[in-house]
């Protein structure tokens, strides 16, 4: 099995195509729900700075929910359950325009920003009241201290559970395969049925993924380098 | 909706159990539970790997980690189910598959946290626990792992709640575990998905939320118990009549 490794058939060009639009997908898909995520997070981990009990209550909520329902649960429940609740004219301009990718980055996205607001909110809660009151006091509005003095430091400070969140969304997004989105791991699948070079593929498509969390986890580590806040 | 989970409450709790093969929620804690069992053993052995002076075994385990990190644990899933074959020469069921792929994902982020409480603690430690005369062995058996699993007892925990959720990929290769029990109801109700997949995702809310609440405890015990040890150590510091001369 191992000693007859036949790579020619996977890197003909139908099937190279199809692999490299795989890798464009998952890029694409990555990118959708980490937009989605790092958005949704932030405002979430500023609103439960705001301190108002019902929102705070609201976003633990939403974070309690998100952090413990498997992400394969939320992407049916968002595939499959959700367009039902719609008028047939949505459910129709939808599936027309890619259902499962748009599904898949929103259910990606909504479960990675609770991971992402937990980050944050950790990383806000490390910087001192100190910086918040003398924002303040020199007449900046709450938005404004928020978005100038306080969020820039929590996210330096959050940078590496950041950048961990941000590898397994990555992998995540292998999920969407299960709702028929045509990502990496559903092209390798697919090269698979046609070519029977399992081993090959597989070893292809994993070489692929680990090139990219190495790639992930070697630049987040150069970042987290850079914009660490110095010890006083 | 209530309707749902209570005309299919057996099926989900049990799959076709005692009529058939074991399911639905009771499979995937059978199949936490066993990933786990394995798991913590072997996230031993690749954490003491790691912190090894003999690079023969620090590379390997180092590699191991990355790779497993690196890689969708769906992908993880397709080669057990085509390796494992291969490696033991008869076919396995995908159930045996899918404990195997957990086992293996989650000794690697296991062993990463258990390296993490290794590393964190002070290296005075281990360099009083040699000096005494211990054994590289012991000092690990005695001194080092009792306190490092101690520090990481709720990261560890919380790691074991995300195998609950992990076990949810083994739709992709039909082990008939909770999420794929659902997916056979929506095939057979055709017309309800969103209730569907509400109570799924319910079910699964209801049993981690829960196990997530007993880690918080445990932590929150773990913290009040290191607060008042240290206080009780300061303590015995002043009174240390010998220590103060």
């Amino acid at each position: 099995m191992l000693l007859h490794l036949d790579f020619a058939s996977i890197f003909a060009a139908p099937n190279l195509k199809h692999l490299m639009w795989g890798v464009q997908y998952t890029a694409l898909l990555t990118l959708a729900s980490w937009v989605i995520a790092v958005a949704l997070g932030t405002v979430m981990a500023t609103l439960r700075a705001m301190g108002n009990p019902v929102i705070e209550r609201f976003v633990a909520g939403y974070v309690a929910y998100h952090q413990n329902v498997p992400m394969l649960a939320q992407l049916f429940l968002w595939y499959f359950g959700f367009p039902t609740l719609l008028p047939d004219s949505a459910q129709g301009w939808i599936n027309a325009h890619g259902g499962e990718f748009i599904f898949a980055s929103v259910a990606i996205g909504l479960c990675m920003a609770a991971y992402y607001s937990e980050d944050i909110r950790s990383g806000l809660r490390a910087v001192s009241a100190g910086q918040h009151e003398a924002a303040r006091s020199l007449g900046l509005s709450f938005a404004k201290s928020m978005r100038y003095v306080i969020l820039p430091q929590s996210f330096r400070i959050a940078m590496p559970p950041f950048i961990n969140h941000t590898v397994v969304l990555f992998k995540n997004t292998s999920l969407a395969m299960a709702i028929g989105v045509a990502e990496l791991t559903y092209t390798v699948r697919d090269i698979e049925n046609q070519t029977f070079r399992t081993f090959e593929i597989y070893l292809v498509g994993t070489l692929i993924y680990l090139a990219i969390s190495l790639g992930l986890m070697g630049v987040g580590a150069a970042v987290a380098r850079h914009t660490r806040i110095p010890a006083k | 909706m209530l309707d749902i989970l209570t005309q299919n409450a057996h099926f989900l709790l049990l799959g076709q159990y005692p009529s058939g093969p074991i399911g639905g929620l009771a499979l995937t804690l059978i199949l936490a539970l066993l990933g786990l069992a394995f798991a913590i053993p072997l996230s031993l052995l690749l954490a003491l790997c790691r912190v090894s002076p003999y690079r023969v075994l620090s590379v390997p385990s180092t590699v191991l980690v990355y790779i497993v990190r690196g890689v969708p644990l769906v992908m993880l899933v397709f080669w057990s189910y085509f390796l494992v074959p291969g490696l033991i020469g008869h076919l396995v069921s995908a159930f045996t598959t899918l404990v195997v792929t957990l086992v293996i994902y989650q000794a690697a982020y296991l062993s990463e946290i258990v390296r993490a409480g290794i590393e964190s603690l002070p290296t005075g430690q281990t360099e009083s626990a040699r000096s005494l005369g211990m054994s590289y062995g012991s000092t690990m058996r005695h001194v080092i792992l009792p306190q490092a699993l101690y520090n990481m007892l709720p990261s560890i925990l919380s790691q074991c709640v995300s195998t609950v959720k992990d076990t949810s990929i083994g739709y992709v290769i039909s082990v008939q575990e909770l999420t794929f029990s659902a997916q056979q109801i929506n095939a057979s109700l055709l017309t309800r998905p969103f209730q569907v997949f509400l109570v799924l995702a319910l079910v699964y809310f209801a049993v981690c939320y829960t196990l997530t609440r007993c880690v918080q405890g445990v932590e929150r015990r773990i913290s009040r118990r290191r607060a008042s040890g240290k206080m009780s150590n300061v303590r015995s510091l002043i009174n240390d009549s010998v220590l103060q001369s």
